[in-house]
């Protein structure tokens, strides 16, 4: 299951900043270490929304530093739903 | 007070255009007498009643990720900026003394349309982040200067069909003016989209030769009904003359000079006494020092609009007096159709090379000369030209005249 959620945002990352799928790994922080900007996290959001159908409030995005992070919040937040 | 000017020189170009992706090719283009119009095939081109336009010879080789966040625009001027500064030899200056200068006249139409379509469709959630950057009209000045970590400043002088003349002007005032040694200037258009060619066609402002768009742009020929919209960006490096020779850079010829006047007659159309036009013309000579008779060519801005055409013949007699009879006149836009506000950076160009190169490229499509246009047109044949001075006109919607004064 989180491996899915993880390969799926190594595949939006791809898509939406030129990220290399191999780099994404959940230590990984999306600003520093991988080079996204606030603008393109909010892309990456939105297309996350759209691939595990969950909502990601725009207060909760600032919460979401790693990948890891980010993993464990669709995880749960599928669950959820 | 009177003091002399830091003389400004021209050490890189770069372009893409209707006739290619770089400036060799756009070049070789225009000597061929090459057009670069053609019909339109987007789907949406069945509901409007012009249907032909001058689309990039070569999409912008950019890579996908770099793409997607810069309107057309954007991507054109990153294209034609880069080139040019390859061929100013990716100069080696202090990032406080380096300025941007990219003007668009209409801006990032092209995100604006297909971002409304997306809200419309899909919802304010789907809404690209990066759709404000991508349609601010400086955007394409922004790109530049964060490509080349310019930190004098960044502008984009907005004024039509003249911005990209304009944001050459504002590049030599700040250069004079000490604000920076080294300044991207040009222009920049990517307006090839249903909502613009309905207003412009609304306007009367377009060609309606459907069937015929190789030779709809026809600048001074009796029978011209229009511009062709054309798209692409083009970027001069400009220098003050002590740092390119500190440095050892190539030299195309000088920005000698610059004028800006408005007419103040009418949103759009032109007077037809050329007054405004004429100023801008003098204007550029006190600017550069140059008196009439050392002027050998002009680059008209010359849309193939009936009434622009003919002003700008007026108002040439007017500021060149009866030297405008030795003149060699010629309109890029026969070729290249109308650049907007990339026109005025485009034609800046051709106007250095033209000098540099001692020719200048035929008018296209001028079978027959107005006969209330008196200017001797280049046409046919390339024409080889003696050393002396160009002259570039840049005209747009708003009131705006802008010349623009080469030496070599």
């Amino acid at each position: 299951m989180s491996q899915d959620i993880l390969a799926g945002l190594a595949v939006i990352l791809e898509e939406v900043a030129g990220v290399d799928p191999a780099d994404v790994t959940p230590e990984k922080t999306f600003i520093d270490d991988l080079d996204v900007d606030s603008l393109s996290m909010v892309e990456v959001v939105v297309a996350a929304e759209e691939k595990f159908s969950v909502k990601i409030p725009d207060d909760d995005v600032k919460s979401l530093k790693t990948v890891g992070d980010a993993v464990s919040y669709i995880q749960r937040a599928g669950v959820a739903a | 007070m009177t003091t002399t000017p830091r003389q400004v020189v021209v050490t890189g170009l770069g372009a893409t255009t209707p006739l290619g992706g770089d400036v060799a090719s756009t070049w070789e283009g225009l000597l061929a007498g090459r057009s670069g119009a053609r019909r339109l095939t987007e789907e949406w081109i069945e509901q409007l009643p012009v249907q032909i336009g001058a689309p990039l010879a070569a999409e912008p080789p950019l890579a996908r990720v770099e793409a997607r966040t810069l309107d057309r625009s954007q991507q054109m001027a990153l294209v034609a900026a880069r080139e040019a500064w390859a061929d100013a030899g990716s100069p080696e200056v202090d990032q406080e003394r380096l300025a941007a200068c990219v003007a668009s006249g209409i801006g990032g139409v092209i995100t604006l349309l297909t971002q409304h379509d997306v809200l419309r469709e899909k919802g304010a959630r789907r809404v690209s982040p990066h759709v404000v950057p991508m349609l601010m009209p400086n955007g394409p000045a922004s790109t530049v200067a964060l490509e080349f970590k310019a930190k004098a400043g960044v502008h984009a002088p907005v004024s039509a069909c003249a911005s990209g003349s304009e944001a050459i002007a504002l590049g030599l005032d700040i250069i004079r003016a000490g604000r920076a040694d080294v300044v991207i200037a040009g222009g920049t258009e990517a307006a090839i989209a249903a909502l613009p060619i309905a207003g412009f066609a609304q306007m009367q402002a377009l060609s309606r030769r459907n069937d015929t768009p190789q030779t709809a742009s026809r600048p001074f020929d009796k029978a011209r009904d229009g511009f062709v919209l054309g798209e692409g960006a083009a970027i001069l490096v400009l220098e003050a003359a002590e740092h390119a020779a500190a440095r050892g850079a190539r030299v195309y010829g000088a920005l000698a000079g610059a004028g800006i006047s408005s007419d103040a007659y009418h949103v759009a159309a032109p007077d037809p006494t050329g007054a405004g036009a004429a100023r801008a013309v003098r204007a550029a000579l006190r600017s550069a020092s140059l008196e009439p008779t050392d002027i050998v060519h002009v680059n008209a801005h010359a849309t193939s609009t009936p009434t622009g055409d003919l002003a700008e013949a007026v108002a040439l007699r007017t500021a060149l007096g009866n030297h405008i009879d030795e003149v060699a006149v010629t309109s890029t836009k026969s070729m290249t159709g109308h650049l907007l506000g990339a026109a005025g950076a485009l034609e800046a160009v051709v106007s250095v090379l033209a000098l540099r190169e001692r020719i200048v490229p035929a008018t296209r499509n001028l079978d027959a000369l107005d006969d209330e246009i008196a200017l001797d047109v280049v046409s046919i044949d390339n024409r080889k030209i003696g050393a002396g001075a160009a002259l570039s006109n840049s005209f747009g919607f708003g009131g705006h005249d802008v010349c623009l004064a080469f030496t070599v």
